[in-house]
């Protein structure tokens, strides 16, 4: 057991880092389709942005470890997808394409924003 | 039935029509009255003079009661669904929120109150407040409770309240009257404090007059103070629209905050009326949209139904016409498919029309609760042939809509998928609308 809440802290980033570079191996491209083919756009959009139905989960996905968490024991209104119906691989390629989505504009830079 | 009393019929069915609460009446004629000719027995059939009937207010006791609650509360909160039936009301419901400086929650059931004054708040302002008002609510429960459809409570889902236990409530609202008619519209029960079976707008002005009698000398800096909270909260929640509605601006399919502001950003100098948008969960025209009129947001259907969006919009399109107006409607796909023959009626009358689609290829009401009965129980919801989960997506074949609306003589355009070429073409549509006939342009959106 580490006893210094500093190494502590240290170690569970260590731990996160190293699990969302595990997640980060999925493949962005396979991770869209699966996207779509499990139903995440339903409420959050093509493009992770969300909605009145569901959360904004990219541009800058939280870390891996709490995403796999959520996904696979929530309780809300958003179903769990346990590894019968989602694979751990399919988890990580979603991660990987949330990932991959580009940071959004800022809406100054947006003139119909800002009429 | 004789003539003469299908005179006085006719002019009765519409007084009930007409008299809050609102709603249509069904007059049925029979066959022989319709098809035999005008008998000449002596008298001359007249229609009888309409006088308007007064709308029901709010009991004199339950007024002042209501005005005691809210005059001492440390936190009211306004919410207004069917409540402003003209401009005026909109006027007295400003009115009351400044005299109270208390926040205003507008569920859009009509254009009730401008969603760019600083007392305009999000449903979730409910949460801190002590005594909340409800002006023609629909679904007081939902207001205050919430329910998740997460497959607990024996299959049925969870319900938890959104208020404070002590917080107070008061109701006024016409629909409590509507006990006699055949369709009633209930929803779950929920108990009121001060609750009045009244004309909400009818109402007003006694309520105004009341709270300003009620409110004691040593309250009034502390209501200025929650008038300087509320700018705040308000600069807050329009900064936070913009920001979410720049995510996801240059996606394709394309968001469904850029085609609004699109939109928007082709008829803002242009006197409009936002016809009609369904779906509550569609709720950037709100967000982001500088509703201040009465007439630039006719509501919606108000029991989640669909197929409303299409012949509304035909219909407030036509009244429109003749005011100069131009009618603009976020038309989901689903809603459509409904009643597609009011395309033809808005080209045969040149109703001019403006039909954005909200085309999103799936009837969308429905698609999560499906996911979560399936995932509840392990199995693979999408049959891999459409995007959403089985029965829900409109694809395979997708619906051409644009030759939809040009076989029924409409001008017509798209699908749309890339959002560059969305602006050019709505200037079109727009210009179109403007010569006196209807146009639509299928957008391919995001879900929401």
């Amino acid at each position: 057991m580490i006893r210094d809440p500093n190494l502590r802290t240290l170690a569970i980033v260590a731990g996160l880092v190293l699990t969302s570079s595990v997640a980060a191996a999925g493949s962005a491209e396979k991770g869209k389709a699966a996207y779509v083919r499990h139903g995440c756009w339903q409420c959050h959009g093509f493009d992770g942005q969300g909605s009145v139905a569901g959360s904004k989960i990219a541009p800058n996905p939280m870390p891996f470890e709490a995403f796999s968490d959520f996904v696979r024991t929530t309780s809300g209104a958003m179903p769990p997808y346990q590894k019968a119906i989602l694979s751990d691989d399919d988890l990580a390629d979603i991660y990987a394409y949330l990932q991959s989505v580009p940071k959004a504009r800022d809406p100054k830079t947006i003139p119909l924003l800002n009429p | 039935m004789s003539l003469q009393h299908f005179a006085q019929s006719f002019v009765r069915a519409y007084k009930i029509a007409m008299t809050p609460p609102y709603g249509p009446v069904m007059i049925s004629l029979d066959t022989g009255l319709q098809q035999e000719p005008m008998r000449d027995d002596g008298e001359k059939p007249y229609i009888p003079r309409y006088v308007p009937t007064s709308p029901p207010q709010g009991d004199s006791g339950a007024v002042r009661e209501a005005a005691r609650l809210l005059a001492n509360a440390q936190n009211p909160v306004i919410v207004a669904d069917r409540a402003a039936r003209t401009p005026n009301g909109v006027t007295l419901l400003v009115q009351l929120a400044e005299l109270l400086q208390a926040r205003v929650i507008d569920q859009g059931g009509r254009m009730n109150f401008p969603t760019t004054h600083y007392l305009t708040a999000p449903a979730s302002a409910v949460s801190n407040a002590d005594v909340i008002i409800g002006l023609e609510l629909s679904d007081f429960w939902g207001t205050v409770n919430s329910f998740t459809d997460n497959g607990e409570n024996r299959g049925i889902g969870q319900n938890s309240t959104r208020i404070n236990p002590d917080t107070r409530l008061i109701s006024i609202c016409a629909v409590e009257l509507n006990t006699k008619a055949n369709y009633q519209d209930f929803q779950r029960f929920q108990v009121i404090d001060v609750q009045m079976a009244a004309d909400a707008q009818a109402t007003l002005p006694a309520l105004i007059e009341a709270v300003r009698s009620a409110i004691p000398n040593h309250r009034k800096s502390a209501i200025a103070a929650r008038g300087e909270s509320a700018k705040k909260a308000y600069a807050e929640m329009r900064s936070r629209a913009r920001q979410a509605a720049a995510v996801g601006w240059d996606a394709s399919p394309i968001s469904t905050a850029r085609m609004v502001m699109e939109t928007f950003g082709q008829i803002k100098d242009l006197d409009w009326s936002l016809v009609a948008a369904e779906s509550p969960r569609f709720n950037w025209p709100h967000r982001l949209l500088p509703i201040e009129k009465h007439h630039q947001w006719l509501g919606r259907a108000g029991g989640y139904g669909v197929g409303y969006a299409a012949p509304a919009s035909v219909g407030a399109a036509l009244a429109n016409r003749d005011l100069g107006r131009i009618s603009v409607c976020f038309q989901p796909d689903g809603d459509l498919m409904y009643a597609p023959g009011v395309l033809w009626t808005a080209a045969r009358h040149k109703i001019p029309l403006l039909a954005v689609m909200h085309n999103n290829r799936g009837y969308h009401q429905e698609v999560m609760h499906v996911q979560r009965m399936s995932n509840f129980r392990n199995r693979v919801v999408n049959t891999g042939k459409d995007m959403g989960p089985v029965g829900t997506s409109i694809q395979n074949p997708d619906i051409d809509y644009r030759k939809l609306a040009e076989s029924m003589g409409w001008w017509a355009k798209g699908p749309i998928k890339d959002p560059s070429e969305l602006g050019p073409a709505l200037k079109e549509a727009v210009a179109m609308v403007k010569a006196g006939q209807p146009a639509l342009l299928d957008v391919w959106t995001q879900p929401r």
